[in-house]
Parts: structure tokens; sequence; C-alpha cells
């Protein structure tokens, strides 16, 4: 007697017959949102993705109905609404990408690298004036904010982490309060705090400090989230040779957590590159460059796109709003991609 | 001739004890003062904007709520004479947008964080949840200015839409047919923009619901319908609650997109169609520029509002999510 050993199967996947019979629903939704739109009061691209989802989910719905009951009908139906819910998310994100890059490069050439606006204004041909003050303003910005909001948000993490006392659930709850403090709030507290009693004048470091105050809480709560990965038997060698845990975080935690904390620093850096409300209120916002953060009104990237958008309505200076918001978002794209790739490699 | 032995030096015993040493104790003060950086900013931000604000709020007392004025009239020197700040109209803008940015994110957002927990999976998962992640970071300048240049002329069509078929409902009636720059499209800005936000809390709430109540639901023969309804919905209801207040405040506080898409007009608007509106973010951005001293201190006074506004929300969310999320009956 022969031993028949079944071939494994996934009669849990779909088959090739059910394949074809969703591609047939599928296609058949399309003609008849192609025929509504011909034939009734319907017109338009929103007309038409209307039809297209009402006829999908009927046809999706009446098919499963007659193969499989009420329930698996039902049941159907939600998964039309659920893809519907996705294309609503993702057809702004589209639009959105694509509009800066079809609008913005028509603004792109060598000189906003070298050069500032100064003595151009943003209604002169493309090729006057450049990005040059703005990249920098940013940055050095930026920069500061990062400079005094790691520190702090690492403290933070740490005692969320590692010291974890009594007021854990407190200042947990602080954090996520101050993370939706609304970013013009920020603006009016250094303006209330410094610039008015103190410095008398708008300059690059009050930006610096509002952003601090948008950048603290996405630092620490990532921070946190990272530190929380490094596994406990980590701790405990630590402490199991001799070391105190001050020896321990600095030496064992804190370089084993590395890679989660450059995560933090580049997710804080992308939460606040492109803050707008805050920088209009403290910065000065200057058309030429300026490498002194202290005094003088300091340029950056979204007062400069704010500027061409706002002060007039003609193409070149709607173009130069447009490249600096590509420029913009390829920062935005490349500190996403990197904290990407370093989240992603294995810790420790 | 003899050898010394080498001297033995015993050393002195050491006390065991469970104090901490001196290093530690520092560690400890440094990371525990560190660690309260949160609780003495939000204390400065409210003192600060009291200080500069208490002038106007002892002036105006409650009508700075209720009054629907923004005016200050100055005589030649400069000084003011008179003044009515009330930023009633600026209050209800606020609500009004956030409140439709929430009835129509929200929706979406569970729906698209359902999706993504229980049908999408591998690759495409991977890459649906990092382009959302992304979109989270994108700046509310973008937001704001495809929302004017692109997105404006689609949502004034459906605005006109909903004007002709349901203008019989007073919300959607209009007094003049202006449809652009209105806080229905801000709204829908808004709801874009926290899209993203309210999905990524409902997913991590989807992600963790029990796998042995999953599978047990489809062990009784559900399907994912029932299982969501009976399963994950119950655990999850806090967790959506919680994200939606979340994405309530951060649609409160928005300024520059609101700014950019709203026609701002300093009276009260119920017509969500009609193209007059605000918030009071836009509004200490919009009066800013020109303000004398005695109307930024009403600025301040406003943004004191706003702030403990969006505290407020923010609170109620993260009590609703510690309180409810993930635990269900």
């Amino acid at each position: 007697m022969t031993k028949v050993i079944p071939s494994p199967g996934k009669p849990w996947q779909p088959t090739v017959k059910n394949r074809l019979e969703t591609l047939a629903i599928v296609v058949a939704a399309f003609f008849s949102a192609v025929l509504c739109v011909e034939f009734t009061g319907l017109n338009g691209k929103l007309g038409f993705f209307v039809a297209l989802f009402i006829s999908l989910g009927v046809l999706n719905f009446a098919f499963q109905y007659k193969q499989r009951g009420v329930a698996a009908a039902k049941d159907s139906l939600l998964q039309v609404i659920t893809v519907l819910a996705l294309a609503l998310t993702l057809i702004p994100i589209v639009s959105i990408v694509s509009t800066v890059f079809i609008k913005g490069y028509k603004g792109l050439h060598w000189g906003i690298l070298t050069k500032d606006m100064a003595l151009a204004s943003v209604n002169d041909p493309i090729v006057n004036g450049g990005l040059l003050h703005a990249l920098v303003g940013t940055t050095l910005m930026v920069g500061g904010a990062l400079i005094i909001s790691f520190p702090l948000g690492l403290l933070t993490a740490l005692y969320l982490t590692e010291i974890r006392g009594s007021l854990t659930r407190p200042i947990k709850f602080l954090v996520q309060a101050m993370s939706g403090v609304p970013s013009i709030v920020a603006g009016l507290f250094i303006l209330s705090s410094l610039v008015y009693p103190v410095t008398k004048e708008l300059s690059g470091i009050m930006g610096s400090l509002a952003l601090t105050i948008l950048m603290i809480p996405t630092i620490a709560r990532t921070a946190e989230e990272m530190l929380r990965l490094i596994p406990n038997e980590l701790r405990e060698a630590g402490v199991a040779l001799g070391g105190t845990q001050w020896r321990t975080v600095a030496g064992v935690v804190v370089p084993a957590a590395r890679s989660g904390l450059v995560t933090a620093i580049i997710l804080g850096v992308a939460r606040v590159i492109g803050e707008t409300a805050p920088i209009l209120l403290v910065s000065g916002g200057g058309d030429s460059l300026n490498l002194n953060p202290t005094e003088g009104a300091m340029g950056s990237l979204p007062f400069y796109i704010w500027k061409a958008f706002l002060t007039s309505g003609t193409p070149e200076s709607l173009a130069r709003a447009w490249a600096g918001m590509l420029v913009l978002l390829s920062f935005i794209f490349i500190l996403f991609g990197l904290a990407r790739y370093l989240s992603g490699r294995k810790v420790g | 001739m003899s050898i010394d032995a080498p001297a033995k030096v015993i050393p002195e015993a050491r006390t065991i004890t469970t104090k901490p040493r001196k290093s530690d104790q520092l560690f400890r003060m440094i990371v525990t003062l560190g660690g309260m950086t949160s609780l003495v900013i939000l204390g400065l931000i409210a003192l600060f904007l009291s200080l500069k604000g208490v002038n106007v709020l002892a002036e105006e007392k409650f009508s700075f709520i209720t009054g629907s004025n923004w005016a200050a009239i100055t005589d030649e020197t400069g000084n003011i004479v008179e003044s009515d700040f009330g930023i009633g109209p600026m209050l209800v803008g606020t609500m009004l947008c956030a409140l439709i940015a929430v009835l129509v994110g929200v929706p979406i957002s569970v729906l698209t964080a359902l999706y993504l927990t229980f049908y999408a999976n591998g690759r495409v998962k991977k890459f649906l949840i990092s382009i959302i992640d992304l979109m989270a970071a994108f700046p509310s300048l973008l937001f704001g200015f495809w929302g004017f240049i692109v997105f404006m002329s689609s949502a004034e069509y459906w605005a006109k839409l909903l004007n002709k078929y349901l203008g019989f409902i007073p919300i959607f009636d209009v007094p003049v047919p202006v449809f652009a720059r209105s806080p229905f499209i801000a709204g829908l800005v808004l709801a874009i923009m926290i899209i993203p936000i309210v999905t990524a809390i409902s997913r991590e709430v989807f992600d963790q619901t029990p796998l042995d109540r999953i599978q047990a639901a489809y062990a009784l023969g559900a399907t994912k319908l029932a299982m969501i309804k009976a399963v994950v919905i119950p655990y999850g209801r806090g967790g959506i609650i919680g994200g939606a207040m979340l994405g309530l405040g951060r649609a409160m506080g928005e300024t520059v997109a609101v700014y950019t898409v709203l026609n701002i007009v300093y009276q009260v608007n119920w017509q969500v169609l009609f193209g007059a509106g605000g918030n009071v973010a836009s509004l200490i951005l919009l009066k800013f520029g020109e303000a004398g001293p005695y109307e930024v201190d009403a600025l301040m006074a406003a943004g004191l509002v706003l702030f403990l506004l969006t505290l407020l929300v923010n609170a109620t969310a993260d009590y609703i999510i510690n309180r409810f999320g993930g635990k269900g009956k």
C-alpha cells in the first residue's frame, strides 16, 4: 500500500478563481462608474469616485451575498469602506508631494545655494537672489534649539526609564501636554518672558528658544521609547560588574541606545524645521545673510516661503515659495529616511 | 640573609550599605532636575502669559471670552482712550474648525488604521505606515499652501453641492454665495492634518488587542467584521476617543494653515460654508504685526486662553487613554 503524501496547500489564501472574481468586480464597478458619469447628473472627478465606490460596494455586496450569505456580504462591505478610507488618506499625500515637486522645480537654480535676498525682491526673475540666508538661519536656529533641547529631553527620558521615581506618571503626562502646546503659544511665551523684558530685540537665538519648547517633547518621547528597548539584562550586567547606577547608565545604557538617540534627534529636527508661527513672531525674519544669532533679524526657510507666498502674487514669487517648499520637504524626506534607517538597525 | 616577605596589606572591611554613592546621588539629582523640564516650562508659559495678559483680563473680565469686538481707539499721541477686546468669535471659529476636522478626520483615520492592522500585511503594510508617519512630519505651512492653491477649488465645489442639496439645514445655509476660504474648507485641511496623528494612535491601540481574543472570535466562526465589532472596538474604544481628543487639541492650536486658508473676519459665524471665520491662533498672527503695547497684552491674554484650552483637551485625552485605553470589558 503506498502512502499518499498530500502536497502542502494554503487553503486560507485566495485561489486563482477568487482573485479573478475580485478583479471582475473591480472592472465592473469601474465600468458602471463610467456609465454613471456618462448618463446621469453626476460629473467630474468627485462624481466618478463616488460612483466608483458605491458601485464597488454594491457589486461586492451582491456577489458575496449570493456566494456566502449575508454575514460575508457585510464583511466585504467593511473591506470596501476601509479601502475607501485608505484612499482618502493617501490622495492628499500624493497630491501634496506631487504639487511641491511639479511647482517647485521651476524655482530651482544653483544660485539659491550661494545668494541671499538682500538685493533681490521676491518679484525679480528667479535667477536673482537665493536661499543662502534662509538655509544658514534655519541651520543656526535648529542647531541652537538642538543644543538646548537634546540634554533636557535625554534627562527627561532617563528619569522616565532609569530613575522611575514617584513623579513618573505626572512627568509623562506633562511631556504629552507639552507636545500639544500650540506653536504660536511658544512664540508668545518667548516674547513675553525674554524679548520684551530683556533683549528688546528679535534675533535668531529667540527663534532657537521658541523651537526648543516644541522640540523637547519629541526628543524626550522618542528617547524614552528607545531607552525602553534596551534589554534589562544589560543594566543588570552593568550593576553586577560593580558599576554604580551612574556608571551603568553612562557606560552601558546610553551607548547601547546610541542609534536610537540619534533617531530622537532627527525626529526632533524634523518636527521643528518647518515651524512657521513662532519663527514669524520672534526671529525677525531678515532677507540678508546673518551669521550672528544673538543680534539682528535672522532669515529662515519657513519665513522665506511665507514672505514669497504672501507678499505678492507674481509667478516668480510663487515659484520661489514652491522652490523653498521643495527644499524644506527634501530636508524632511532625508531626515525621515535617516531615522528609518537608524531605527531599523539592531539595537546595541 | 633573609628575604623580607612583602608586607601584606589587608584592606579595611568595607561597610556594606544600600545607600547610593555620592556619584549616584548627584546623578539622580541631576536627572530628576532634568525630568522637571516639562513642568518648569509649562509653568513658566502660564506664568509669563498671565503676567502680560492680566491687565487686559482684569479690564475686560468675563467679556474677554464672550465679547465680540476687537478694537482700540487711540488719541493723537498714541495713548489708548478706549478699548474693547473680546475673543468670542475667534473661540467659536476655533471650535467650529476643530470640530469639522475631528468629525471628518477621525472616522477616516480609524478605518485606515483598521485596514493597516487587519487587512494589509507584509511590505505593503510597512510602506503605508511609513508614508503616513512621514505625512505627520509635514510642516503646517505646506498643508496651508496646498489647501489654498490646490485643494480650495475642489472643496469650494463640494461646499456648493452641500449648500445646494442640504441648504435647508441652518448650518449649511449661506447669507451671500461666497464659498471660498470658509471654515468648512479650513476644517477639511485640518482634518487632513490630523489624519496621520489619529491613525498612528488608533493603530497602536488596535495592535494591542489581545491575540487570544481575536482568535477566539475567529474560532467561533466570526467574520472579520464580527470580530472587529465584538473584540477590537470594545477593547480600543478608550484609545480611539483619546486619540480623537489629541487630534482636536492639535486642530485647535493650528495657526499657519488656518491663517492661509481661512478668510479671517471678526464676527461670529456659525454657517460653516460661508467664507468668513477665524481662530484664536490665527488672530494672534494677524493682529500681531501692527499691535500697540496694550493690544499685544490682549493678544497674550488670548494666547493664555488658547494655551489653557489645549492643555485641558490634552489632559482629558491623556486621562481617557490611561483610564480606558487598551483595556476593554
